[in-house]
This record gives C-alpha cells, structure tokens and sequence, in this order.
C-alpha cells in the first residue's frame, strides 16, 4: 500500500480560447520496480502508478502507460490546447487499486 | 514479463565480483525483448528512421532519475524503451484531441549505459523510430 501519495500539478490560472499550455504534472509515490532485493535477499514487489490520464472537460489530452523504469515520483510534461473555460482532470492509476485525483480549472482571459 | 530471466540483483552481483559475467550475459535477453515489444507495438509493421526527436543527457550521473523529452510531430502514440534495462518497457504515452502538441518529458530508470528507443506511432498508421545512447554513471535498477 502506497502511503503519502500526494500530487502537484501545474496549470495555469487563464488562457485564451484554442490556446496551447504546458502541464506539469509530478506525483509523490516509491514506484516500487519489483528488481530490487531486500536485506534477506527476497524480491520487494513491484508497487507503482501504471496509468496517468489527463482529461480537460471530459476530452483526452494525453494516456500514458507507465512502467517500473518511471522514475521515484513520476513526472511529467506536456501540453494542452484549452478550447473553453473549464477544468482538467488527471488521475493516476495504482497498481494496488487507489486511484489519485487532481483537478484545476482554466478561466477564459 | 521477462522477470524470469533476469532476476539477479546488480548490487549483489557486482559485489560477488561477478560483473563481468554478468554484462557479458545481459545483451542478449535484453535485445530480444526489446525486439518483442516494438513488435507488440507496431504489430510487425516497418518503422522507418526519423520524424520523432529525442532529447536526452549524454550522460546520466544517475540512472535512477534520467531526464528524457521527445517530441514526434503527428503521432497517436510514442513508446519509449531502455534497451539495456532488465524489463525494457518504459511508458506509451497516447495522445487525445486535446494535447496541444506532441511532445512530452519525463523522469525513467537506466540499469547501466545503454540506448534508449522511441517508437512513435503515426496519425497515419505508419512507424517512426529514433534513439539515443545515454551513459550511466549509477545504474538505476535493483540494489
């Protein structure tokens, strides 16, 4: 069980119609690899975040796959096309079952 | 997927003096998987050279935190892979209607030196490759 999950995303406050913004995204989580040993020598099972979703009013922005070679604390960059006023979604995806949620909206200005 | 063969520690092995050994065994399981996940990829499609870039440091202090960027203009779907790594599966990022370009960053794990490959997936259906040898300091894989 993964604990103290926490996710930071930055998005900004505005934008215009049809304008292209970068996200970043970072979340705080082991990303357990399952290759690692312990000091008894037995494998520590694989505990990562597998998928990350960024919605923005319901519509894909970007769905990434994720493996154990995403590093500590995955993060990510990339960038959107805001349409209209509304907000992003971006959830990530545990291998355990919990699924984090962020949210942050974009004003039009 | 291919824990099996490979299920040594790096630490433990380097420590049983046994590294030699073990990077001569390395290349080929590694090779053949990452052969088996272009093709899961693209299906046995061709992939042709360039149309996707790759940014990468030449070299990585450390290989538990390697910053990588591509950008691949009019792609789906980029897959990266670390050809050297024990699993060289990295990420698929698959990209909606909304995504405001077709570039993207991130943080991945490298064993040791190796290259890593992008595979990007065309609006039209055709395959796109690049790669980038990044050298490694301190792996970042088990131990």
């Amino acid at each position: 069980m993964a604990v103290g999950v926490k996710p930071r995303v930055k998005v900004p406050k505005t934008a215009s119609a049809g304008e292209v913004i970068t996200i970043k995204t970072l979340i705080s989580h082991k990303m357990e690899s399952g290759q690692r040993k312990d000091k008894e020598g037995n494998l520590i099972p694989r505990s990562i975040i597998n998928r990350f979703v960024c919605d923005f009013n319901g519509q894909n922005v970007v769905d990434v796959k994720m493996e154990p070679a995403i590093s500590t604390n995955p993060y990510f960059q990339f960038e959107a096309t805001v349409p209209e006023a509304g907000e992003f979604q971006f959830t990530w995806y545990d291998d355990d079952g919990s699924v984090y949620e962020e949210a942050k909206s974009v004003a039009m200005g | 997927m291919t824990f099996s063969t490979l299920t040594f520690s790096r630490r433990e092995t380097i420590a049983l003096g046994l590294g030699a050994a073990t990077v001569a065994l390395l290349p080929i399981p590694a090779m053949a998987t990452t052969d088996e996940a272009i093709a899961a990829f693209t299906g046995g499609a061709d992939v042709a050279d360039g149309g996707i870039s790759l940014n990468a440091p030449e070299i990585a202090e450390n290989g538990n935190t390697v910053p990588i960027e591509f950008t691949a203009d009019g792609a789906s779907a980029v897959m990266l892979l670390a050809t050297g790594n024990p699993n060289p599966d990295v990420g698929t990022f698959n990209f909606g209607p909304l995504a405001g370009s077709r570039t993207a960053s991130t943080r991945i794990r490298l064993a040791k030196t190796q290259d890593v490959v992008a595979i990007a997936k065309m609006e039209d259906g055709s395959f796109t490759r690049t790669s980038a040898t990044i050298k490694v300091t301190i792996g970042g894989c088990g131990g």
